[in-house]
């Protein structure tokens, strides 16, 4: 807050020198390595180009990112309305939360043979058990959200004889949008997990199949660039998440501080 | 006036709110019992849930069952509780250090997002299909949620508290244990409860990809063995424990944080 300039710049020089310096360290120890799993990083980023660069997007990059973005819209289309509804009411939020509570506390992993069982081993089977997964966060954040909504603005949306349908549009769905993609965020993370699972429990093509793959013929490069991959579309998707909240949220933000300062 | 009677005559014709949530329940149980039976729902993947849960019952008295139990928790233990003693401590120094936050920020925030399950090839490949692989995966990535939630504990003292301390004498030492760390347990268990649940999925996600021995090689099994009740009682048995964990985490934090400020809330009202 109050750091003089110089120290704030060597701040920001760490937190950007840092994350170089170690992956230039794990250049150097691994240049010279006859382990068998630790290949050299070299030798890693050389199959990362012949792998990924872009000889499998097509076949693995590709459905696999259709089957997590499929599941993650479903979620959140039907997170969002299930949220609404179950926030405007406190009668149906109080008769569901046992149910919401009990599914949300299976791990989602143990869902897989059951999805197996009845969806079979095809695409929908993975953005079934993807989107389910990603509802809960946002359900739940949404249903924050909305009960959280200010008395008074309700107060006065009902006493202009606003229709539900308008308030539920105008006055709760902005009003929840900070928590809901806070949910979003959440769910996010959890969809390429997910994504990752499903592909490898059961699937011919996709990032996750590809990895265990490797690992199993002990094509280990291979493998190390497929984890590689998965880390930078983790940190991908997350920043680009960032991006799009923060400009969406704008008038959100502004309104904070309007009314702080 | 008007108004209370009002209300007093709709709440006679409803159901009382008390009662909600258990008719909701037998509802959804009456619905998965009725559906399979009706042929709503194909019978022959989905057994009527009376099914489910008596062959739950049944497993209740064999060891087998207890067993798979017991490698589930104890892969859940060790993951959190590696998770929390590298996370608490590694959190709290680095928190409380502005150049080394600064340091370690960028190298978190590129670490956290890489999914844990991308890790599962290479822990195959270190420790095996066997209980190390289990912990492994659960502590990487329970850990994150640990460090993170404690860093934002430690960052969120009140600067005036610690300024204070500092100006009354008190050592760095006496700081940390009468100032920061009351000031961060709230966020600390936050971190543990969430760990908690993570913990318990990457056990579970291990024992069903790698075929670890525990809850979730067992619902494999099951399925691949056509034995559907058994599938969804043992599904059933991982939601109850993941039910009975979180409701652990909560009751114990609610004890022991009850004089920090943030559980007394309902007092001021």
């Amino acid at each position: 807050m109050n750091d003089p300039a110089p120290r704030r710049w060597t701040g920001a020089a760490l937190e950007v020198a840092v994350p170089l310096i170690a992956l230039v360290l794990w250049g150097v120890l691994s240049s010279n390595s006859q382990t068998y799993y630790f290949p050299p990083l070299t030798d890693i980023l050389t199959t990362f180009k012949d792998t990924w660069l872009f000889d499998r997007v097509g076949s693995d990059v590709v459905p696999s990112l259709l089957r997590m973005f499929a599941g993650f819209f479903i979620a959140v289309v039907v997170a969002v309305a299930a949220g609404l509804a179950l926030g405007a009411s406190g009668r149906a939020r109080r008769a569901f939360s046992p149910i919401v509570e009990f599914l949300r506390a299976i791990p989602p992993p143990a869902l897989l043979p059951f999805a197996i069982l009845v969806i079979g081993v095809g695409d929908s089977m993975k953005v079934f058990i993807i989107a389910f997964v990603c509802v809960w966060p946002i359900l739940l954040n949404t249903i924050d959200g909305v009960t959280g909504v200010d008395p008074t603005l309700r107060e006065t949306a009902k006493s202009y004889g606003i229709p539900q349908a308008q308030v539920v549009r105008r006055v709760m769905l902005p009003a929840a949008t900070p928590q809901i993609f806070a949910g979003m965020r959440t769910s996010l993370s959890l969809a390429l997990i997910l994504m990752v699972i499903s592909e490898m429990v059961a699937s011919t093509n996709g990032i996750g199949y590809f990895v265990l793959q490797s690992q199993r013929t002990f094509a280990i490069p291979e493998m190390w660039s497929g984890i590689i991959l998965l880390g930078l579309l983790g940190y991908l998707f997350n920043g680009v998440f960032v991006l799009i909240e923060k400009r969406v949220l704008r008038w959100h933000r502004g309104a904070r501080a309007s009314a702080l300062s | 006036m008007t108004a209370l009677s009002h209300t007093g005559g709709r709440s006679r014709a409803r159901a009382p709110d008390a009662l909600l949530p258990w008719l909701a329940v037998l509802g959804a149980l009456a619905l998965f019992e009725l559906a399979p039976r009706v042929g709503i729902l194909p019978s022959d993947h989905f057994p009527p849930i009376s099914d489910s849960i008596s062959t739950l019952v049944e497993q209740l008295g064999q060891s087998t069952f207890w067993t798979a139990v017991g490698q589930t928790m104890q892969g859940w233990a060790l993951g959190l509780g590696i998770a929390a003693a590298l996370g608490v401590p590694l959190g709290i120094i680095i928190g409380s250090n502005r150049l080394l936050y600064r340091a370690c920020r960028g190298l978190i925030e590129f670490l956290r997002p890489i999914p844990s399950v991308a890790l599962i090839p290479l822990a195959i490949l270190i420790y095996g299909t066997g209980m190390q692989s289990k912990v492994f995966l659960a502590a990487f990535a329970s850990f994150w949620q640990v460090i993170v939630a404690t860093l934002y504990g430690v960052q969120d003292v009140d600067p005036v508290a610690t300024d204070t301390a500092r100006s009354f004498g008190f050592s760095r030492v006496k700081r940390l244990f009468r100032v920061t760390l009351p000031s961060a347990v709230p966020y600390i268990a936050t971190g543990l409860r969430i760990a908690s649940a993570v913990s318990l999925i990457l056990t579970v996600t291990a024992e069903l990809v790698i075929g670890a021995p525990g809850l979730g090689r067992a619902i494999n099994v099951a399925r691949s063995g056509g034995n559907e009740e058994l599938m969804y009682a043992l599904i059933l048995t991982t939601g109850i424990l993941g039910l009975l964990l979180n409701m652990v985490f909560v009751r114990v934090e609610k004890r022991v944080l009850h004089w920090h400020p943030s559980h007394r809330r309902d007092v001021n009202v």
